[in-house]
């Protein structure tokens, strides 16, 4: 038998019919982005708490351009700002988190968003996302130089610290798992995909486009997991400049061939 | 056999109400089948749009607990009958007609605002040849079954409505993205995609990946590649001086 009920779709904010906990995920998100991206904006001007010991050095801080001078408002650490920061700020699954948990445009699918009129990316100031591509840009120059970092981990120069020479420690491996997560999340990039591919219309037409498509494939591959190297990268680069201070520090120690 | 509480939005244009339904489902069955059900035992005038019950013609689209579905996709197993009732309403973007069934006709005008395929000449035996690595890309984009589910969980036109006729929405990116990457082409769809159709407006939050029955990867693989042309040729001040430097 049939019974009335309220009324029908309602319109405004958060106004939804999901019965699920859709709320998690938004939630999760953008905590998730407020612990690891607020440790990495402070990290960049946290230069007073040493960042490098022996054959270590924090890839917030790679590369070192000039010594610490204990300011919060230079830093050596400040051209990350030029590529890898903007990198990852418009980064198409980045602006998929941030809309969605941050902006809450909209919070989750098919609960109401926020914003009583709309233009997304259309004009100023979100029209900037279009500058992805420069970034990446940089954010690849950045690739040989992390790994500059990572080598340069398995031999320590520094005679005021342990034995000088070529080692391993703990702290090499994590430098190395950080630069090829970032290296990951930098080829799986949608723009790096575009770039090496995905712009042409025939693949087909020329040996060099015929090359181009194998790289796109590669980056295709590797696009499909865009997300994860996002996030394993990003947890990484933060786990990596943590441990490394945390040794810098003598709050614990790095096992290690050197013996520091 | 498990009897399910469902609550079914009953109305028109000008106003309506959610009513529920004691109905009983069989083993296997669908949404659409107790709709179906629903609608020979107890409803007769409830208004149902449906063709194919077979996920292909797009035609049953809805919302069920508020996630836009096709409702003959939809399993009664996902379901518990004891957990409260299934909410099943007509789509929420477009104009309600009756009861589930809603006016899509928005998307139908969009469609004609995109020029067709227009292929450049036949070479010289009269033909024309492709290799598959070149439309694999498109073979994709054409599993579409216009179900417009996409267009309705878009929030673009979803929460505003006043973006209707500057936005097509993502069911016309992968439209124009199909063409814009054909082989043999010859149309330039990227001032259509920016200015008409609005991509800009689109902030890719993959709502539209999410609910697509027929998977097809809306963002990752037309939207996305299509806001990356519009960037080649509107944003990308090194390209352009190349462009200028080819005499292009």
């Amino acid at each position: 038998m049939a019974q009335a009920v309220p009324a029908a779709h309602r319109r405004g904010f958060l106004s939804t019919l999901r019965i699920d906990a859709w709320w998690i995920e938004p939630l999760l998100v953008a905590a998730s982005l407020g612990i690891f991206f607020g440790w990495l904006t402070i990290s960049i001007f946290l230069d007073q708490w040493a960042f490098e010991i022996g054959p270590y050095i924090s890839p917030v801080y790679e590369p070192k351009l000039f010594e610490a001078k204990g300011s919060i408002f230079i830093s050596p650490a400040m051209v990350v700002l030029l590529g890898p920061v903007p990198f990852r700020a418009t980064c198409y699954y980045y602006r998929r988190a941030y809309y969605r948990s941050v902006f809450l445009s909209p919070p989750a699918c098919a609960v109401g968003d926020i914003g009583k009129t709309y233009k997304g990316e259309s004009g100023m100031p979100l029209i900037v996302q279009n500058a992805h591509r420069f970034f990446m840009y940089v954010a690849l120059l950045f690739i040989p130089i992390l790994w500059y970092g990572a080598i340069k981990s398995f031999w320590n120069s520094d005679d005021t610290i342990g034995d000088t020479g070529i080692g391993i420690g703990l702290g090499s491996v994590i430098l190395c798992l950080n630069a090829f997560l970032l290296m990951m999340y930098t080829f799986s990039c949608h723009s790096l995909r575009h770039f090496v591919g995905g712009g042409l219309d025939c693949f087909s037409c020329t040996k060099w486009t015929q090359a181009r498509k194998r790289a796109w494939d590669w980056a295709t591959l590797w696009n499909m997991r865009h997300r994860a190297w996002a996030w394993s990268s990003l947890v990484v680069i933060v786990f990596t400049d943590v441990y490394i201070r945390l040794v810098a520090n003598d709050v614990i120690s790095d096992p290690n061939t050197w013996g520091f | 056999m498990p009897t399910f509480n469902m609550r079914v939005f009953r109305g028109n244009k000008d106003g309506g109400e959610y009513r529920e339904y004691a109905v009983e489902a069989e083993e296997g069955q669908v949404i659409l089948d107790v709709i179906h059900t629903l609608q020979a035992t107890q409803a007769q005038d409830l208004a149902v749009r449906w063709n194919c019950k077979a996920g292909k013609c797009g035609s049953c689209s809805a919302e069920i607990n508020g996630k836009p579905r096709l409702m003959c996709m939809t399993r009664m197993s996902l379901f518990d009958a004891a957990a409260g009732a299934i909410t099943v309403s007509p789509m929420k973007t477009f104009p309600l007609i009756k009861d589930l069934v809603t006016d899509v006709s928005f998307n139908y005008e969009i469609a004609k605002k995109i020029p067709a395929f227009k292929p450049r000449a036949p070479e010289a035996d009269g033909t024309y040849r492709m290799m598959q690595e070149d439309i694999d890309r498109g073979q994709e984009f054409r599993k579409c079954i216009e179900c417009f589910l996409c267009q309705d969980v878009c929030h673009v036109i979803r929460d505003h409505a006043e973006n209707q006729p500057k936005f097509a929405g993502p069911r016309f990116f992968v439209r124009l993205a199909e063409l814009d990457m054909h082989p043999l082409d010859t149309v330039d769809r990227l001032e259509l995609a920016r200015y008409d159709a609005g991509i800009g407006y689109c902030n890719i939050t993959k709502c539209c990946s999410e609910v697509c029955p027929e998977e097809i990867h809306i963002t990752d693989n037309a939207i996305i590649p299509l806001k990356e042309r519009v960037a080649d040729k509107y944003y990308d001040p090194i390209r352009w001086i190349g462009r200028k430097l080819k005499g292009k």
